[in-house]
Parts: structure tokens; C-alpha cells; sequence
């Protein structure tokens, strides 16, 4: 029997019992609100850290590591001061707008968390169309970015928002179409369901080549929605000082960071659940104990993101331009020929199956 | 009747917005007024005097023992040289030879010197172009060399270690040996360099065929070192008009002819090749004797005007001193190299993208103290 299934199932009829059935799911909608809330919190607030140490040991730095042990403690400190800080704003910004703006980014992410199995049973909101609803979701940030530039009356942030714009809505394009090539081996949009797929092998070994193209392009389009470096146009600080959150200060600033990590991680546990297999363990050496599958999951997705760590400090960024003639004249037409090549593949049986 | 005026400069779809004086690009307080339409760079115009010193009103004033430490505060990252400049235009005014001891600790010290000051151009230029750890990898070594200069002359960045006739101090007994072994640490390190940056595929895209400046356009901006160097203009300072030891080693110039960022980053990085050559030249052999000429104490220059040009890590820095006899010069001036490199900015960035722009202005290695005195 799962732990945290039976701990989850006493809850909910204990909550039955005790009140109407109406009450009994506002509450327990909400409850899951505050465990997700909790989650990205001490997510964000892990991933910064992780970052900021993975940054020095490739710098040939040491990196935080006063405040608690091996400085875990670090980035709550941070947050704390950031929480104590003025909210400063800027004459003549649009202050509706300009208040409104880190919540459009930090509701996007939230809401594309929900979706993602951390395990069979550790998952909120399961429905048949999960990619679907993962990349309109994720889109939605964009939307904040552009409001927080537009809205600051900064012409940096100005800049930074225009170039986010430009380039969030070309990758998005790559995301949905690699993520469509793995579609037409699973058959689901699912996420549940294409795990449990891929109990016959990942599925970037089930779809060989073209998978590997898919996830390749998947990378290198996360990489850059998330506008991390080398695609970190938006906030180019050696250009545009800090983009489009030039003019955010305090807890308003600290929504547009985490949000920013929070969404690396996204990218990365959604590579995990397509391409490697979610929670599954290689050849189901933990298939007995169900609860590990959350470490499969994790160990998984944080290996995606150290990837895309090793990205940010190691390349130099792109110009804009280059950016988007990466997107429209390579990715773009690689893509269609792979979802091409990949339905023949699924077409003539020659996905291998282990 | 009152009409009002418009500003005719911009066209509808520009605007303007001001890079700097804080902008971390500029690397220091340079403001840059950017005409932009969208991205792209119609007009760039440099806005000088937020560090302004009055040095050269400031030299008319003291002795020429006390000018030498002024120039530290100019180009603080050839402040060696800078020195070294002052004191050969009063060494020939009084027609004073300093002893050969004195010119080659002089050579190697510049070319450490530049060295350290490549090593942190490296790093920044990296940083300019997005690539945040090539900052510490540049700085790994520029520290070293600032440890030995801090164990031979007490400084690591503001030197002062020249004077008028000869240096203040003897150079510390440790200082060869951790030449040599700075040396051996830093010849597998620019192939280091190289893995990192230059041939990363971004990089290269971001540099080749960007901000180019033509041999011609090069001379008439008076561009100097690895600026007019990546243009194929054979410049250095060094090779045409040896001083001290230079004279007596054998090294390349390097030049390049693409005359784009990509030229002048890879003039650099041959640089830093050469001036372990020139060092590895010297270090073995440097003379005994006295390192120092002594001088009266009040030196007072023959009546006339002097001039003497140096190779600083950016290029010819040239001193030029009018004097009547008394003990100040009576009108000083100094070539810089940044200032005639920043004026060619506005060419060769134009039409860029603002991303371009940030990425050349990294190639002219900029320092702006060095450039508003």
C-alpha cells in the first residue's frame, strides 16, 4: 500500500465526514493549492541555490555556503530581505499593469506545474489533454513579460519585452512540435498515460533517432521560452541592464525570478516525463516500491537541469537576430521533416520496443 | 508670431536612450546617446566628462617625480607603461641613460603588464558578449601577475613603481622565478582560452563580420594598437620606435586584416603570445648593476618640447611635454589610445544591432578614465 496515497485518501474522508461534500472539496482544492504553493516556493528557492553553486563551481568559485548547512539556508535569507524590501515603481508606469505583471508569469508557471506526475499517485490534475494544456498554459507567461515591460516606462524594459515577445512566441513553436513528434508514438496527450507507455522503454530509446532529433530541439527550444543564456535576450545585462524587470524591486521581483526557475524546471521535468520515462526506473529495477518513483522523477529532471546550467555558463548569448533565424530557417523546418520521419517510423512498426 | 521648434534629428520610428554613465557595458562612466530604430543602431554619441581629473592642468602644477604617479590614475590597466612613458620623455630631456638593468625590468614589467590588462580585457569581453565565466578565468591569471607587482613594488593596480631615472625599488629576489612559473601556468591557459571562447560557434557568429573598420578609415581615426592592428595597419609602437630593452628581443607584430571584432580579439589573444616570447627573452638574463640613476632632487628640464610614444595595452599613449626650464612642465598633454579608439565607435557601429554595438565596443577595449583624464 502507497504511503502518501493512504495518507492523501484519510484526509479526504476525514474531511467527508466532517463536513458537506461541497465544503469537503472547496477544502481540499485549496489544501492542494498550499502544497503546490509550498512546492514551488522551496522548488524555486532550491533550484537558486543549486544554480548559484553549480555557477561558482564552474567559475573556479566556492559559492554560498555560510548560512546553514552547505548554505541551504541561503536563499531563504535572500528571500527574506527581498520580502522586507520597498516596492519601488516608477512615475508615470501604468501602475494596474505594472502590478499585474508578475502574476500573469508566476500563475503561468504554477498552473503548468500542476499538471506534471511527479509519480502515479503525486499528481494533481490529470487530464487526457495535459500537453495540450502544458504548452497553452506556459504561454501565458509571456503575456506578464510583455506587461512588466511595457508597463515599467523604461525603455530597456522596453526592449526586453519586444525581444521577449518575439522570441517566446517563435520557440513556442519548436516546444509544441517536438513534443507533437513523441505524440505520435504514445497516441495520448496524457501525461499519465504516456509513462505508463513507455513501460515497453523510454521513449526517446523507443523513437531512436528522430527522438533524439525531438528532444535535441525540445532542449534547445526550453532553453530558450525559459530565456535562459545563451537565449537571454530578455534580460541581457551587458545590454539592457536587467531587461524587462529593470524596474521591479522586492517580492515584485522576486515573482519574475522564481518564476524564471521555476519554469527551467518545468521545461527539464517535462522532458522527463516524454522523453525519459517520468517516474519509471530503467528495466523497473524499483517497480516494487512505488514511492521511489518520485526520486526517479527528480534525479531525472534535476540532471536536465544542471544540463541546462552547464548551457548558461558556458555559452555566449546569441543576438537577436541570430535567435531568430536559428528558429525559422533550421528548427523550424527540421522539426516538420522529424514529425515526417517519425510517422513513417510509427507507421512501418519500427519503433524498438524493449 | 511663436513657432515651436522640432528636433528634426530623429525620424518618426526612432528613439533615444542613453547607455550609461551606469550601464555595466560602458565599463565605467561613459554615456553612450544610442539613436535607435527597433534594434538596429542609427547613431551613437559618446558623452565624455563624468570622470574627468584635470590630470594634465594637475601636471602643471607639480614636479616631474610627482607626474609619474598621475598617470597610474589614467589607464589604470597599463599604469607600468603609462609610467614608463613619463619617465623616458625626462630620461631623454636630461639625456640621462639608465642603466640596461633598469630597461629590461622595465620591458618585462610592461609586458606583464599587458598581459594582466589582455587577461582582464578576455574576461570582460567574454562577459559583454554573454559568456559570464570567462570573467574568472581571465581573473585567475591577471591575479597572479598582480601578486608578483605586489611583492616587488607593494601595489597591485596603481604601480607608481618608475621614476625619473631608473625604478624605486630593486625587483624582489623572488620575482624571477615566479615570472618563470607564472609563464609555464599561462602558456597552457591560453589554449584554455581558446576552448572556452574563441572557438565557440555563437561567439565567432557574434564577432566575424561585425563592427568592421578598413585599414584606411583605421589611419585617418588614428586608431592605435590591436584596434588598428585588426585592421591591418601595422601600428606597434614597439616594433617601429623600440625603447628600453625592445630593442633587443625579436617578437611579431600581430596583425590581422579582417579589420572586423573578430581581428582585433584574435590580435589580442597573439599578443598575449608574444609578450611571453618578449619575457621569456628576458628573464634569464637580466643585467646587474644599480637600478637606478640618482637624480637631483628637483629636476628641471632644458627649455624646449619632448616627445616620446609608448605601446600601452591599447594602444600608442604618448607623452608630450613643453617646458621653459622651471620645475613643472609648462603644458603637458598625453595621447591617449582610448580616446582616438572611442571616436571611430559611432563608424563602425552603425547599423548593428544593439547587441553588435556592446560587443564591438568590448574589441576597443575601452577605459574610460584613460579616455577623459
Amino acid at each position: 500500500m502507497n504511503i502518501s496515497l493512504s495518507i492523501t485518501k484519510s484526509i479526504h474522508d476525514w474531511l467527508y465526514n466532517i463536513m458537506p461534500e461541497g465544503a469537503a472539496s472547496i477544502v481540499e482544492m485549496v489544501l492542494i493549492g498550499l502544497v503546490y504553493l509550498a512546492i514551488f516556493a522551496i522548488a524555486g528557492l532550491f533550484l537558486v541555490l543549486l544554480e548559484r553553486r553549480v555557477a561558482a563551481w564552474f567559475q573556479l568559485r566556492i559559492g554560498p555556503n555560510r548560512v546553514g548547512f552547505q548554505g541551504l539556508l541561503q536563499t531563504m535569507a535572500d528571500a527574506l530581505k527581498l520580502l522586507s524590501k520597498e516596492l519601488t515603481g516608477t512615475v508615470k508606469a501604468d501602475k494596474f499593469l505594472y502590478n499585474l505583471a508578475p502574476y500573469f508569469v508566476i500563475i503561468s508557471s504554477l498552473m503548468a506545474l500542476a499538471v506534471i506526475p511527479f509519480t502515479k499517485e503525486f499528481h494533481a490534475f490529470d487530464i487526457n489533454i495535459g500537453i495540450f494544456f502544458l504548452i497553452a498554459v506556459s504561454s501565458i507567461g509571456v503575456i506578464g513579460i510583455l506587461l512588466g515591460g511595457w508597463a515599467s516606462n523604461n525603455k530597456f524594459a522596453l526592449i526586453g519585452a519586444m525581444r521577449s515577445g518575439v522570441q517566446t512566441i517563435s520557440y513556442e513553436l519548436s516546444i509544441g512540435l517536438s513534443l507533437l513528434t513523441m505524440i505520435l508514438i504514445t497516441g495520448s496527450l496524457q501525461l499519465s498515460e504516456i509513462v505508463e507507455v513507455q513501460k515497453s522503454g523510454w521513449l526517446i530509446v523507443q523513437g531512436h533517432v528522430p527522438a533524439i532529433i525531438a528532444f535535441m530541439i525540445y532542449m534547445i527550444a526550453g532553453t530558450a521560452e525559459t530565456n535562459r543564456a545563451p537565449f537571454d535576450m530578455v534580460e541581457a545585462e551587458s545590454e539592457l541592464g536587467a531587461g524587462f524587470h529593470t524596474e521591479y524591486s522586492g517580492m515584485k521581483f522576486a515573482y519574475f525570478f522564481l518564476a524564471e526557475f521555476i519554469n527551467m524546471f518545468l521545461i527539464a521535468a517535462i522532458a522527463t516525463t516524454i522523453f525519459f520515462g517520468g517516474w519509471l526506473s530503467p528495466f523497473g529495477i524499483t517497480e516494487s516500491i512505488p514511492w521511489l518513483g518520485v526520486l526517479w522523477f527528480l534525479g531525472k529532471t534535476l540532471t536536465l537541469v544542471f544540463l541546462m546550467m552547464w548551457f548558461r555558463w558556458t555559452f555566449p548569448r546569441l543576438r537577436v537576430d541570430q535567435l531568430l533565424t536559428l528558429e525559422w530557417k533550421y528548427l523550424l523546418p527540421i522539426n516538420l521533416v522529424n514529425i515526417v520521419i517519425m510517422a513513417i517510423i510509427v507507421w512501418l512498426n519500427l519503433t524498438i520496443q524493449i | 508670431m511663436e513657432t515651436t521648434t522640432i528636433n528634426n534629428n530623429f525620424k518618426s520610428e526612432e528613439y533615444f536612450i542613453n547607455m550609461g554613465p551606469q550601464h555595466p557595458a560602458t565599463h565605467g562612466v561613459l554615456r553612450l546617446i544610442l539613436t535607435i530604430d527597433g534594434e538596429i543602431i542609427k547613431k551613437v554619441e559618446p558623452d565624455l566628462g563624468y570622470i574627468h581629473r584635470s590630470i594634465e592642468k594637475m601636471c602643471e602644477r607639480d614636479s616631474y617625480q610627482q607626474i609619474v604617479h598621475l598617470t597610474d590614475r589614467m589607464d589604470y590597466l597599463s599604469s607600468h607603461i603609462n609610467n614608463e612613458a613619463v619617465c623616458l620623455t625626462v630620461e631623454n630631456a636630461l639625456e640621462l641613460e639608465v642603466p640596461d638593468r633598469v630597461k629590461v625590468i622595465r620591458t618585462i614589467i610592461g609586458e606583464l603588464t599587458r598581459i594582466a590588462s589582455h587577461c582582464l580585457w578576455w574576461g570582460v569581453m567574454g562577459m559583454d558578449v554573454g559568456a559570464l565565466t570567462t570573467y574568472f578565468y581571465g581573473f585567475r591569471d591577471r591575479e597572479m601577475i598582480n601578486d608578483i607587482f605586489e611583492e616587488t613594488c607593494g601595489a597591485r593596480l596603481t604601480m607608481n613603481y618608475n621614476v625619473p631615472g631608473g625604478l624605486m625599488f630593486d625587483i624582489h629576489p623572488n620575482f624571477v622565478k615566479r615570472t618563470k612559473d607564472f609563464i609555464t601556468h599561462f602558456k597552457t591557459k591560453i589554449p584554455e582560452y581558446d576552448r572556452l571562447l574563441t572557438g565557440n560557434v555563437i561567439f565567432q557568429k557574434r564577432m566575424k563580420g561585425v563592427g568592421i573598420l578598413t585599414r584606411e578609415d583605421a589611419i585617418s581615426f588614428g586608431a592605435s594598437g590591436p584596434v588598428g592592428r585588426g585592421s591591418g595597419y601595422s601600428c606597434d609602437v614597439r616594433k617601429h620606435h623600440p625603447y628600453s630593452a625592445l630593442d633587443k628581443v625579436t617578437f611579431n607584430e600581430a596583425i590581422k586584416t579582417g579589420g572586423d571584432s573578430l581581428a582585433r580579439y584574435e590580435v589580442r589573444i597573439q599578443e598575449l603570445w608574444e609578450s611571453l616570447s618578449i619575457i621569456e627573452q628576458l628573464i634569464d638574463n637580466i643585467p646587474g648593476g644599480e637600478h637606478r640613476v640618482t637624480t637631483k632632487a628637483v629636476i628641471k628640464l632644458p627649455k624646449g618640447e619632448f616627445y616620446q610614444k609608448v605601446e600601452t595595452a591599447r594602444g600608442e599613449f604618448g607623452v608630450y611635454i613643453i617646458s621653459t626650464g622651471t620645475k613643472s612642465p609648462y603644458r603637458l598633454k598625453f595621447r591617449s589610445p582610448g580616446f582616438s579608439n572611442l571616436s571611430l565607435l559611432n563608424h563602425i557601429a552603425v547599423g548593428g544591432k544593439i547587441g553588435d554595438l556592446v560587443a564591438t565596443m568590448a574589441t576597443l577595449d575601452l577605459v574610460i578614465p584613460d579616455i577623459d583624464r
